[in-house]
């Protein structure tokens, strides 16, 4: 059934499989050549092919004034990549009879462009073109252990040379059975676009050697990967190879897919978070309402199965129930504020130097929301001693694992499908449609296609904890003695681990410690100052667990970085330089200080700017990655007071240039796409887009509340500057596009209105630019005017 | 239950529901039509635009009793018959800029695009920023740089 709709399953069923296993070849005569690895043909009548990499990680050590902090030297992509080692040996790419490959990706597609990429490497290495591979996500497969989480940026630095080598073996068996077929010695033999050719001109193509290609018995197969001046497909722009599906309406994601049985499903929520159902006092009356065939109890709420989600709407506003407060019943921003001040653990001491003076800051961020177009949304068939679920997935296996535990069944019943997802930004590292559709699949005994109406995703959904940023920096004599930054948030939820049980047991061990000791490790592999600032200092406290968390796009970054560029400004001010140059002449890296230069001329900096408008600068460095950016920006008051129906106006960011270095592009129209998205981001999480917390309720239910980027926001100049890199490895490009941008903006709005914003979202104390839509009942009805606002 | 009855995609469609049940419902759950997609409700967020009778609206804000039998309404899955081939230029226009990230909000923003550019021919005059900057369809995955680009591309081709 899964086939039918579409929806992946194993990749290799059919023609041959190479499963490739690859171990680095060190003998030590050969001294370290990075493109030699062992694979394994494995035996049967397909070929399987697996790989064993246990590459050494490569290691930063310059020789720099500031001690190096931990994310430079090992940062979350090192211990994320290194976690896949042992099982990256266990994904396989099938060569089918009609001269096609394919592999079952066992990571998540949500419009990153993974399984563009993933084609891209293996038409690579298998020279095939890029049209016949075909890229599905893989089901959860616990065996993989932490090998299937999609996060922290990491897909294409873990899978990079794994795929690689898999698709070389599957070319170096090909080549095999083509030397027999063609009569003639490989290394006569070309492979091109899916066609063997010997010296005489005869040829024979993929799809003709599958078979025989297949070996017997495994075979241990050394290969040799392409260097990266041979390649032609990587680093050449290639256009999504799911675009089409996608304008023409033919991509699915969960809801779309049509299961049997498997009716539209909704909840009632409690008008607090978290809060829970005491009764349903009315369920006759819901009952008989129209379309209407289930309601179910569980523990979230009061589920609703009907023939459409238009009558579940109807059934939930109808639905009197009464409920148990949630844990943050009454609170509202400030005492959340209050108790984050609360928490804050005193800054550690500065070096002594009464010539020195110091420059204090402290931000605060608000909550803000991860919530995707596509809703928390799940397809679950629980039957008595089964359970499928269909649901776009970052950790299927950990998802897996807690459905069975939550089902009573064991890992082995319950088949957990991935579905490819309209956007994550971090929500989809959880489970919470999923979970919750199985457990109201088994309450009515029926198959549900659960969908979260959107009041539920932007309120109860997770999101961004609310955090504050403290810097204290010491200089004197134009140079920096010391720099601290000390952070302190809401907990920050990684109780999905690393994509497997293992990890996620550990995150959620009692009183949060498994958790902050996760989010601590998260913190310090991937926060870093690139500045030559001395003493340098980072830390992180969270607290207060009651709150639906996550990781949104690029974690930690965006605040940390906005908070500490903006602080370079104000030393720069202070020292009487300029900010770019400031920066440029304190930065640590090269690579920094090139894309920094790039933005600089690319973009005008230092051009004169009429009143009310300006500049910034700013740039980051992570997930081996570094990028710049330069934006500026519209403060004056007839741009400021745009009115805009149910939308913000507010400063405009008129243009931005940004410059990206991740090292070796696999898709540079793939990068430049991640880009243009990070810059919204970045311009969301500076002016517009925030949860207010208010008598125990978040108030934005839907996106006239939540002001995500929208055109009459968006950038009217945009230019992204990928630079050359004469890397060999890639680095992560999925968040790479927020923080720095984030910055810029904070810092061009500074210097356009001359006071430094201290807290984020610029808007968030403004008078609330929305009416609030009821908490009883929690969902909106649909309205019933649009034929009277057709254009 | 009353009978439903308008004309999807070029073809005459009946369908078995109550008046007040709103088109996108119609055509998702009950004829299986899911190119229009649900991300509000409330027609705020924009990704069921389709057309009826050539001019943009939200599904999701209409109710299905409000359709006359002689109505047509057209989904990104009928785009292309409305020009006679296999994809529509604002399409093609869309592939050619790569504009899709998750593409879930994509066929409401071709739609959307496609009435935009009648709308100011109607008007005697060709797309101007303004215009752009008043689409109201958001992405989650920021992917407004490529839709100005491609409307403006295929505004060229229609």
């Amino acid at each position: 059934m899964a086939k039918d709709l579409g929806v992946p399953l194993e990749a290799c069923h059919m023609g041959c499989t190479l499963s490739v296993s690859t171990e680095p070849d060190l003998p030590a005569a050969s001294g370290v050549d990075r493109r030699r690895f062992i694979g394994y043909v494995i035996g049967g009548t397909t070929l399987v092919a697996a790989a064993d990499l246990v590459a050494p990680v490569g290691s930063a050590n310059a020789a720099i004034p500031s001690i190096p902090q931990p994310a430079e030297l090992y940062d979350l992509n090192d211990l994320l990549t290194q976690a896949t080692l042992p099982t990256s040996n266990l994904i396989s790419i099938a060569v089918h009879e009609d001269g096609t490959a394919s592999f079952a990706l066992p990571r998540m597609e949500v419009g990153q462009g993974i399984t563009t990429s993933t084609a891209m490497l293996i038409a690579e290495e298998l020279e095939l073109p890029v049209g016949k591979v075909k890229v599905t996500l893989a089901q959860a497969r616990p065996e993989l252990l932490f090998n299937q989480l999609t996060g922290g940026s990491n897909t294409t630095i873990s899978t990079y040379t794994p795929i690689r080598v898999a698709a070389a073996v599957a070319r170096s068996a090909l080549l095999d059975a083509a030397a027999i077929a063609l009569g003639d010695a490989v290394e006569n033999l070309v492979a091109r676009g899916g066609v063997i050719q010997a010296r005489d001109g005869r040829s024979v193509s993929y799809g003709e050697l599958a078979r025989s290609a297949a070996s017997p018995s495994t075979k241990r197969v050394e290969v040799k990967l392409k260097d990266t001046s041979e390649f032609r497909v990587v680093g050449v722009g290639h256009k999504r190879v799911d675009a089409r599906d996608a304008v023409t309406g033919k991509k699915k994601f969960t809801t779309d897919l049509q299961v049997k049985d498997a009716l539209p499903t909704m909840v009632c929520r409690a008008p607090t978070p978290n809060g829970t159902p005491k009764r349903l006092r009315n369920k006759a009356e819901i009952l008989r309402m129209p379309g209407v065939t289930h309601v179910a109890k569980v523990d979230t709420g009061i589920a609703v199965r009907a023939q459409t989600f238009g009558q579940c709407i109807d059934a939930i506003r109808a639905m009197r129930v009464e409920w148990n407060p949630g844990p943050v019943a009454g609170l509202s921003d400030k005492d959340i504020v209050a108790k984050l001040r609360a928490a804050e653990l005193p800054m550690p001491s500065l070096p002594d130097n009464p010539l020195a003076e110091l420059l204090e800051a402290d931000f605060l961020f608000y909550f803000r929301s991860n919530s995707a177009m596509d809703t928390n949304s799940a397809i679950a068939d629980v039957r008595a001693d089964r359970a499928t679920i269909w649901s776009g997935l970052k950790s299927p296996a950990t998802a897996q694992a807690r459905i069975a535990e939550a089902l009573g069944m064991s890992a082995s019943q319950v088949t957990v499908n991935v579905v490819t997802a309209g956007g994550s930004f971090g929500r989809r590292l959880f489970f919470d449609g999923a979970l919750e559709a199985a457990k109201i699949s088994q309450a009515m005994k029926k198959p549900v296609k659960l969908m979260w109406h959107r009041a539920d995703d932007a309120r109860v959904g997770r999101g961004h904890p609310m955090t504050t940023s403290r810097i204290r920096v010491l200089h004197a004599a134009g140079e920096v003695l010391a720099f601290q930054q000390s952070n302190t948030s809401v907990e920050t939820d990684f109780r999905h681990g690393l994509g497997d049980i293992i990890t996620a047991m550990g995150a959620d061990l009692p009183a949060g410690l498994g958790n902050l000791g996760f989010a601590e490790t998260v913190f310090a592999l991937t926060q870093e100052i690139p500045y030559n600032f001395g003493v340098v200092l980072q830390t992180l406290v969270e607290t207060e667990e009651r709150f639906n968390t996550g990781s949104m796009r690029n974690i930690y970054s965006p605040d940390t970085r906005c908070a500490n560029e903006l602080v370079v400004d104000q030393l720069a001010k202070k020292m009487g330089k300029d900010p770019y140059e400031f920066r440029k002449s304190f930065l640590k890296n090269d690579r920094v200080i090139a894309v920094l230069d790039k933005v600089a001329q690319a973009g005008s900096w230092g051009r004169p700017m009429p009143k009310h408008m300006a500049q910034g600068i700013a740039i980051h460095k992570e997930y081996r990655g570094v990028s710049a950016c330069l934006v500026e920006i519209d403060c004056r008051p007839q741009t400021v007071n745009r009115d805009i129906r149910d939308g913000v106006g507010g400063p405009r960011v008129t243009k931005v240039t940004y410059a990206i270095d991740v090292g070796l592009v696999v898709n540079p129209r793939g990068l430049e796409a991640q880009m243009q998205g990070g810059i919204n981001d970045g311009i969301a999480l500076a002016l517009t887009s925030s949860m207010h917390l208010r008598d125990g309720h978040f108030l934005e239910a839907s996106w006239d509340n939540y002001f995500y980027t929208r055109q009459w926001n968006t950038p009217p100049e945009v230019k992204v500057i990928v630079m050359p890199s004469d890397s060999t490895q890639p680095g992560g490009a999925g968040e790479a596009g927020v923080a720095a941008t984030f910055a810029a903006v904070a810092c061009a709005y500074a210097r356009a209105t001359g006071t430094m914003p201290t807290y984020f979202p610029i808007n968030h104390r403004e008078p609330l630019e929305f009416k609030v839509k009821p908490f009883v009942p929690p969902i909106p009805q649909s309205p019933t005017n649009g034929l009277k606002l057709t254009y | 239950m009353p009978k439903q009855t308008f004309i999807l995609n070029g073809k005459p469609t009946t369908v078995d529901v109550h008046d007040d049940v709103r088109v996108l419902w119609v055509l998702r759950d009950l004829l299986g039509v899911t190119g229009p997609k649900y991300g509000c409700g409330i027609n705020v967020c924009k990704a069921c635009t389709s057309h009826i009778n050539g001019k943009a609206f939200n599904p999701c804000s209409v109710r299905v009793g409000d359709l006359a039998a002689d109505d047509h309404v057209t989904t990104i899955e009928g785009l292309n018959d409305t020009v006679g081939k296999d994809l529509h230029p604002m399409q093609e226009a869309w592939l050619d800029r790569d504009v899709p990230q998750c593409g879930y909000c994509q066929p409401g923003q071709i739609m959307a695009a496609v009435a935009l550019v009648r709308k100011v021919r109607r008007e005697g005059r060709s797309i101007r920023d303004s215009d752009l900057d008043s689409i109201r369809n958001i992405c989650r995955c920021g992917t407004y740089t490529r839709i100005r680009e491609a409307i403006e591309q295929g505004a060229r081709h229609m």
